[in-house]
């Protein structure tokens, strides 16, 4: 891991017309290979950020550099996981995973080739020539995630994609994500309203205020990766959480 | 296991067996109904074994009859398909468009064939090129609806990821817009193929001719009822029906063909 940013943004607004200000002066920049996670109250911008990483809306003032380009020109270097699987439910599992490289232009032998690596890394091997509507919630959420690997990113934007599954299988696809991460050593942005979640898997947490939406305070996350189930019993770990907790806490009742 | 068995076994048995019981009762009502008429009322509802040996004396008329009304549906319907999913790709990329051309499409809905069927004729005569016409716009609007429709409620979601892939437009028609529309595309066909017939028949009231040729079902209906051949109107009733059926069939088998691995309008169990 080097020092160098992979992804910076400076003094950072966000404001669609004339409505209210969404995000107000956020300088925010993560290291190649960081676990970045913000979490905050609903309506504290934490998936605008993530949008405008993607370069999928422009800032209103400010700058943001992913790997030294604008988030426009920097496509190919990164992947968005949403908080919905997205699949389309027409196309087979496998279709799903490779069509970012179709999109692409990619061809079909090496597209192939590729949904069948990154299926074996969610360990949906066998479940490629399955409809969507065939699969658990998280197994769709897995094909979701092996769809975003494809492209092999970069930057890995997660919102909330685990938001909607039940918490058992939350943990377990959290272990997973960290899992793959150790094998492809992407950075990550990740959303969640999920304290547990949030510092089991990071390595830094921004905890957001809103209203505007703004930073608070970061919290380094020191436990040492990798991470296991045995992560979650220790005492680190529990004091990270309630810490965590006690912040948002506060930050609920600002102004 | 086996209570699922027995279900669908039950199920099996009543698709098969209470259509053919409702249709035995519905002859038992036939005669019975005779029974309870006037001798002078007879005329009105001749016996089943009158319209079967209707159906035979008149099986060749009918036939020619039934493959010229089939034709001016399938030219109709089919050219109704191919315009309409034209048109509705031009709506869906512009609300502005379809801000201004759906009052027409409305009012081409609303205007009744009746009234549009003697200007057709005046404008290309009597016979398949006015039936083919009558026919392509009473399908069209439920095929151009539908399938604009569909067109545009593309998942908002499916939509954002596709522009963050910076998919092309093209790309975002063809990959994601036209196959998340089919449901709605197979809707549209399914409505307009039931009207189809119907359109074929009413159309050739007005606009067959047996001039150059064979009429249609419908001109053979003024026909039969010119003549007070009411066995045969029976029969000629029956055939449309048959017809009406074949179209709506085929359009149910092919919308399986294309959703039922995927879509839940079909039952997990049938993919």
């Amino acid at each position: 891991m080097s020092d160098e940013a992979i992804i910076e943004l400076r003094r950072v607004r966000k404001q669609y017309g004339e409505g209210p200000v969404i995000l107000e002066d956020v300088s925010l920049s993560a290291r190649r290979g960081d676990f970045v996670t913000l979490i905050g109250p609903s309506g504290c911008g934490k998936s605008t950020i993530l949008r405008l990483i993607s370069g999928l809306s422009p800032v209103t003032s400010g700058s943001i550099l992913v790997d030294g380009a604008e988030p426009q020109g920097a496509v190919e270097k990164l992947s968005f996981v949403f908080q919905e699987p997205t699949l389309l439910p027409w196309c087979t599992v496998e279709r799903n995973v490779e069509l970012p490289l179709r999109l692409h232009g990619e061809g079909a032998g090496a597209r192939r080739e590729v949904a069948a690596r990154s299926l074996a890394l969610v360990g949906l091997s066998e479940r490629s020539g399955y409809y969507p509507r065939q699969l658990s919630g998280g197994q769709k959420m897995r094909v979701s995630i092996a769809r975003a690997l494809s492209v092999s990113p970069k930057i890995l934007l997660l919102d909330e994609p685990f938001g909607a599954l039940d918490e058992m299988t939350r943990d377990h696809l959290n272990e997973e994500l960290l899992g793959i991460r150790q094998q492809l050593g992407w950075t990550a942005f990740f959303v969640t309203h999920s304290v547990p979640e949030a510092v089991f898997l990071s390595s830094r947490i921004v905890v957001m205020a809103s209203n505007p939406g703004r930073i608070h305070t970061e919290i380094p996350v020191g436990l040492p990766y990798p991470r296991t189930v045995e992560t979650r019993q220790s005492r680190d770990f529990q004091g990270l959480v309630a810490e965590v907790s006690r912040t948002l806490r506060s930050v609920e009742r600002l102004p | 296991m086996s209570a699922p068995r027995s279900d669908s076994r039950l199920s099996v048995l009543a698709r098969n067996v209470m259509p053919a019981l409702a249709g035995a009762a519905a002859v038992l009502f036939w005669y019975g109904a005779r029974l309870l008429m006037k001798p002078d009322q007879l005329f009105l509802l001749p016996p089943p074994q009158a319209v079967l040996k209707a159906m035979v004396e008149k099986a060749p008329a009918l036939w020619a009859a039934t493959l010229s009304t089939g034709e001016g549906a399938l030219i109709g319907f089919g050219s109704a398909v191919a315009v309409s999913f034209v048109f509705a790709l031009l709506l869906s990329l512009s609300p502005i468009v379809r801000a201004g051309l759906y009052p027409y499409l409305m009012i081409l809905q609303m205007v009744p064939i009746i009234v549009i069927a003697p200007i057709l004729i005046l404008w290309v005569g009597a016979g398949l090129a006015s039936v083919t016409i009558i026919t392509f716009l009473i399908c069209f609007f439920p095929m151009v609806v539908n399938t604009t429709q569909g067109l545009i409620s593309t998942d908002r979601n499916l939509v954002d990821y596709f522009r963050m892939c910076r998919a092309t437009k093209a790309q975002e028609i063809f990959l994601l817009r036209v196959p998340a529309a089919m449901p709605y595309f197979f809707t549209g066909l399914r409505i307009s193929a039931t009207l189809a017939t119907i359109g074929a028949i009413v159309g050739d009231v007005f606009a067959g001719n047996s001039a150059g040729g064979q009429g249609g079902l419908g001109y053979l209906t003024i026909v039969y009822s010119a003549r007070f051949e009411i066995a045969a109107l029976y029969a000629t009733a029956a055939v449309s029906c048959v017809l009406g059926f074949v179209f709506v069939y085929v359009v149910i088998a092919l919308s399986w063909l294309a959703l039922h691995k995927w879509h839940d309008s079909f039952s997990q169990s049938d993919a």
